[in-house]
């Protein structure tokens, strides 16, 4: 495998859930937890061909040994689905980045969440946490057609609309996005025509959204050694795959902090001189990681063949 | 096959526990991976492997039950709850993630050149010519948590003598609600309590600061404003006492271990392993509980569900099956993985801060002592959930 042991998961069940969906069952190879993740939170998935595809995770939390994703198969897309569709199997490993968080579901009265496709990944969490919080809240699920959308059998609720296409048209959002008291919030997930329109609807103090839209990558992330330079002492490291930044510089007497070792708290932040890092964090925000000026030793590695550290 | 529970006859509360809580603690270690407190109908867990799976479990010891000894299902919290330490996800989540933005690392790095600066200003005065003995406590540990973080969360000049009191009782109230340190506090707690309660108000917060931070996430929704003062209220609890008691407990460690000083003399980027390792070494914050939510096996036993159990964060970083030589202070270990800070969602989202204070202040007298030692006995103040000193007499040499 090509990543840190701390950062691969197992494929422990595939299970086909609607045309042209699977769900994924991920689990720590040893059977340990993995990291904790709130609603709204996704992995990346590090394929052995090399890509990197970000999926919502959407099983239950209150389960700390599996994640559950699901895959549409984009036809027109990079091949990244079709790989999980075609090739990956049961007992395959995969890499892992994240659980990162940047659609958190936030405090509210009341919550619609509208859901396009295989945009209920991200909701069903969501639900699952408006009800434990006893808020009031509505989900209307679109979809092409009932066979096309995942999960409906644990959508079993009144609070639920499910709106296939080929049955009651397009989503009713004139309806749906007037009228809404500024204590609701409206979540919504989904390909890009529908945000579009319910972005040009929704008043836009109540609207949070995620884009499914797979990013361009820079470049796929390395399946070779790195090299590390510890620039205040001058000492180089080489950082094989089996093994974390944070581990390969405290063998090469750097006395670097941690305590997670998951990339979660923070602690073993270190700035980085030069290189080009691989972020794995679930700490750092999408500017924080475009920034390259820092690296949570303790998952995050190096897209290039060197990285300066400041150690 | 039934497995023998161990049990003991062992109030953790125990004015003399409380005094030297080390004997108590080898014992709960050494009794076994679970054991039973009949004195408060209660258990305790204190070994490192099941304290850390504990405190990661989120799923089956929960804390909004409360992390003292009164269990909030059946008895009344002496204050509302904390949106943090005394609650579970889903509420947990939102005042976590905003708490966490605030206090992250990132954040921070726009103080640390002042805190340096303030540290260095604080030694110079407590330093003016050459050789001096004070007590390090008042004069060093409690002074420059006190002279930086009330500024960083944007507190008004007026009545900052009301958090260390505040904040001590509060550590207290974790514990019996009839023991002698609670019965003590109580008398002047609405007057502590009430002041700082006005001050997590957004109108008595200064413009800038982590308080004025919480309330413009608010203002993005990222909490509700009902939230807001709540989650002040906790900056203002659990961020002053501990840092003045971790850096205590690092200026302790550093005057009674041979050879410690003049190492980090020579070796200053060792001053974040040297507190995190005193931290380690002395838990500033010794134990919390958690309650059952199902049976929940621990070792060969089961904690039945509703269950309140002492985590014992103390005994497990000093638990000899996860730590070499675990009573020696020792800025040549790697001290990563202890749990001082807890560990799992509820672990101190402030550390970061109490870091930098601590590497503040070290640094500063790093460059101006040439060694610190004892001067005298230091007196331990008692706390029903803290490890502090009341009275650390030491000499500093320049």
């Amino acid at each position: 495998m090509t990543t840190a042991a701390r950062s691969t998961v197992r494929v422990a069940a595939k299970e086909r859930v609607a045309d042209g969906v699977v769900a994924l069952t991920l689990v720590d190879p040893d059977g340990a937890r993995l990291p904790d993740w709130t609603p709204g939170s996704h992995v990346d998935l590090v394929l052995p061909t090399g890509d990197t595809r970000q999926y919502s995770l959407c099983g239950d939390r209150w389960d700390a040994f599996a994640y559950r994703v699901a895959v549409l198969r984009e036809p027109a897309g990079r091949g990244g689905s079709a790989w999980v569709h075609d090739e990956l199997a049961v007992g395959d490993l995969v890499g892992l980045g994240g659980p990162r968080n940047q659609f958190r579901l936030v405090p509210a009265p009341r919550y619609l969440f509208l859901a396009g496709g295989i945009g209920i990944t991200p909701l069903l969490p969501m639900v699952d946490a408006a009800r434990r919080l006893g808020a009031d809240w509505r989900l209307v699920h679109g979809g092409r057609s009932r066979a096309s959308m995942a999960f409906l059998d644990e959508l079993d609720d009144p609070r639920v609309t499910v709106w296939p296409q080929d049955e009651l048209g397009l989503l009713p959002l004139g309806d749906l996005l007037t009228g809404l008291d500024d204590g609701t919030r409206v979540y919504c997930c989904g390909p890009a025509p529908l945000l579009d329109a319910v972005e040009a609807v929704c008043p836009p103090g109540l609207l949070r959204t995620e884009r499914f839209v797979a990013r361009e990558q820079g470049a796929p992330v390395r399946d070779e050694p790195f090299t590390v330079v510890l620039d205040r002492t001058g000492a180089e490291v080489v950082v094989t795959p089996e093994v974390s930044v944070l581990e390969a510089v405290r063998a090469a007497g750097a006395d670097v902090l941690s305590s997670c070792r998951q990339g979660t708290c923070g602690t073993c932040e270190t700035t980085v001189l030069a290189g080009d890092p691989d972020h794995r964090d679930s700490v750092l925000d999408e500017a924080e990681r475009a920034a390259g000026d820092c690296l949570l030793v303790c998952v995050s590695r190096s897209r290039g063949d060197r990285l300066v550290l400041d150690l | 096959m039934t497995a023998v529970l161990p049990t003991l006859d062992l109030d953790p509360f125990d004015p003399e526990v409380l005094r030297d809580p080390l004997p108590a603690q080898a014992a709960l270690r050494d009794a076994g991976p679970l054991v039973r407190l009949p004195r408060y109908d209660t258990w305790a867990i204190a070994r490192y492997a099941e304290v850390h799976a504990a405190l990661t479990d989120w799923q089956s010891f929960e804390s909004s039950a409360g992390v003292g000894l009164t269990n909030f299902r059946t008895g009344t919290p002496w204050r509302p709850p904390s949106l943090l330490l005394e609650a579970d996800p889903p509420h947990h989540d939102a005042p976590r993630a905003v708490l966490a933005k605030v206090l992250g690392p990132r954040a921070l790095r726009k103080l640390r050149a002042d805190w340096l600066a303030d540290a260095e200003a604080l030694v110079d005065e407590v330093l003016p010519g050459g050789t001096v003995e004070l007590d390090a406590v008042p004069a060093l540990a409690a002074a420059f948590p006190l002279r930086v973080f009330p500024d960083a969360v944007g507190l008004a000049r007026e009545g900052r003598e009301h958090l260390l009191p505040y904040g001590d009782h509060a550590f207290n109230a974790f514990g019996p609600t009839d023991n002698a340190l609670v019965l003590a506090g109580n008398a002047s707690m609405p007057e502590h309590a009430g002041w700082v309660a006005r001050q997590c108000e957004r109108e008595v917060l200064a413009p800038a600061g982590f308080g004025a931070d919480i309330w413009a996430a608010a203002d993005r929704g990222e909490l509700t404003h009902a939230q807001a003062p709540l989650v002040v209220r906790s900056l203002l609890t659990a961020g002053v006492d501990t840092t003045v008691h971790g850096i205590g407990a690092v200026l302790h460690a550093l005057a009674v271990t041979p050879g410690a000083w003049q190492l980090l003399r020579e070796r200053p980027e060792l001053v974040r392993v040297a507190f995190d390792e005193a931290v380690r070494w002395e838990s500033p914050v010794q134990a919390f509980f958690r309650t059952t939510v199902r049976d929940v096996p621990v070792g060969d036993a089961v904690v039945p569900a509703g269950e309140k159990v002492l985590v014992v964060f103390a005994a497990a970083n000093r638990d000899p099956r996860r730590w070499a030589d675990p009573d020696a202070f020792d800025l040549t270990r790697d001290p990563s993985g202890h749990v001082g800070f807890g560990m799992g969602i509820h672990q101190c989202v402030g550390q970061h801060v109490a870091r930098l204070e601590a590497e503040s202040l070290l640094t500063a007298l790093l460059a101006r002592v040439t060694s610190l030692e004892l001067a005298g006995d230091p007196v331990r103040h008692l706390n029903n959930t803290l490890r502090s000193w009341e009275s650390l007499p030491v000499r500093l040499v320049c």
